[in-house]
């Protein structure tokens, strides 16, 4: 097992600049997600995509609106190396079939966001950054992209997103064990244990954060030493 | 010099095309038979599938223009399979610059694709890994690998020891993508680029 550390460029002021400073520090993927893409905002998205490809030298991945063969196109072209499809994929679920047939599985990330029902006693996917929920069940949903031709899923614990106090393990553990594709988990960051921990008992692929990065609170450099110490492989 | 990068319809190349824009590094992304053959040096990039991608280089007569090329190659991911003998996927016969045979990944524990960064050691001579640590992470997205063979030059583990990068006379090909494993894969093109 090896751990990968993804940092999200989101609301990280000019993301060209940010997102290389990230790649010689040694984030190992960089992922951009603009949830608030519209259709009137595409051109403006494409061109910040290139600012950013064109600065750094580790895999980078786009998401935010995405909805069509010709959105995805766009984004490869502009040097997106993988997209993220959330909302559009819950809306349509034949997108992500149409997606890995026309670009192959390995640059198509399903975002799935959770929350716990506790009515249900069950992780429902949501939608609209975690306000609405939706009929989707989040261990069915993982499998189903997974068939769907998904490469990699990126999950959300809307219950963990924003509390700094640790990722969801129990839920990632599960979705990563339902799925055979690669689990990115994401949401609860806050020290560097908590990524200790959703490598280990979380059985994720890769951590995702944020803030505590744009933040300072966590050198990614120190956070690589840290799990390599703990025995979790890294690159370094 | 000039930099040939081969167009065709597997994957974009736009990463290719920004890894060397970052070194300093003019090409001409073309798929004129003339231009490719004039060029100092040749990259063969690619995301795609075997037999798709195939088809389109045979109908445009690149794959006998591939074959034949004499000044340094440079082949990645799909590309560098497609210069092998023989895939799997899809059952394609490819441009045959290595006698290799290239198999699906087949593991009931570990996912598939291989996807992410692993590490690979150099095997033999390698020019392309000089100033290179004896072991380094690259970053890796195929489910079909070359096995270890008389022109591997570098092996990375993951279900077993594969080829990483393959090596014959003037073709020099890697299963990862260089142009995405930062500064690693920045030193193996400065590396090719320098043959």
């Amino acid at each position: 097992m090896k751990g990968t550390n993804f940092v999200d460029l989101r609301d990280a002021g000019d993301p060209g600049e940010l997102g290389a400073l990230y790649a010689q520090q040694g984030a190992d993927e960089l992922v951009f997600l603009d949830i608030t893409a519209t259709v009137d905002d595409r051109k403006t998205l494409v061109n910040l995509v290139r600012e950013v490809a064109r600065h750094v030298n580790i895999p980078f991945t786009v998401g935010g609106g995405i909805s069509s063969i010709a959105d995805v196109s766009a984004l490869l072209n502009a040097g997106a190396d993988k997209v993220s499809i959330n909302s559009s994929a819950v809306r349509r679920p034949e997108l992500v079939d149409e997606l890995a047939l026309a670009f192959g599985s390995q640059c198509i990330i399903v975002a799935i966001d959770t929350r716990f029902e506790p009515a249900a006693g069950l992780d429902f996917v949501h939608t609209h950054g975690g306000r609405r929920i939706t009929e989707l069940k989040t261990l069915e949903w993982a499998r189903e992209v997974e068939n769907r031709g998904a490469g990699e899923i990126l999950l959300t614990s809307m219950d963990a997103d924003g509390t700094k106090a640790g990722f969801a393990c129990d839920l990632t553990a599960k979705v990563s064990s339902a799925a055979s594709i690669p689990i990115i988990a994401s949401g609860g960051a806050g020290t560097m244990e908590h990524f200790t921990e959703v490598f280990t008992s979380g059985k994720a692929d890769a951590g995702l954060a944020a803030s505590i990065f744009h933040f300072k609170e966590i050198e990614i450099l120190a956070l690589k030493n840290y799990l390599a110490s703990q025995g979790i492989p890294m690159r370094i | 010099m000039e930099i040939a990068i081969i167009k065709y319809n597997a994957g974009n190349v736009a990463s290719v095309m920004y890894a060397l824009d970052r070194i300093g590094q003019n090409y001409k992304w073309t798929d004129d038979p003339e231009e490719i053959k004039k060029a100092d040096k040749v990259i063969f990039p690619g995301v795609g599938e075997a037999s798709t991608a195939m088809a389109y280089l045979k109908e445009k007569g690149l794959d006998t223009l591939i074959k034949g090329l004499t000044q340094p190659v440079l082949a990645t991911c799909i590309g560098m399979q497609l210069l092998c003998k023989h895939s799997e996927e899809g059952n394609t016969n490819c441009i045959g610059v290595f006698d290799v045979e290239v198999k699906k990944f087949i593991s009931k524990d570990l996912k598939i694709p291989h996807v992410g960064w692993n590490s690979i050691t150099e095997k033999g001579e390698n020019p392309l890994m000089k100033g290179l640590k004896a072991e380094e992470f690259v970053y890796f997205v195929h489910s079909f690998y070359a096995p270890v063979n008389a022109y591997t030059t570098a092996v990375c583990e993951y279900v077993q020891p594969f080829s990483a990068m393959l090596h014959k006379d003037n073709f020099y090909a890697a299963q990862f993508h260089a142009e995405i494993s930062g500064k690693a894969g920045e030193q193996i093109l400065k590396n090719f680029l320098a043959l």
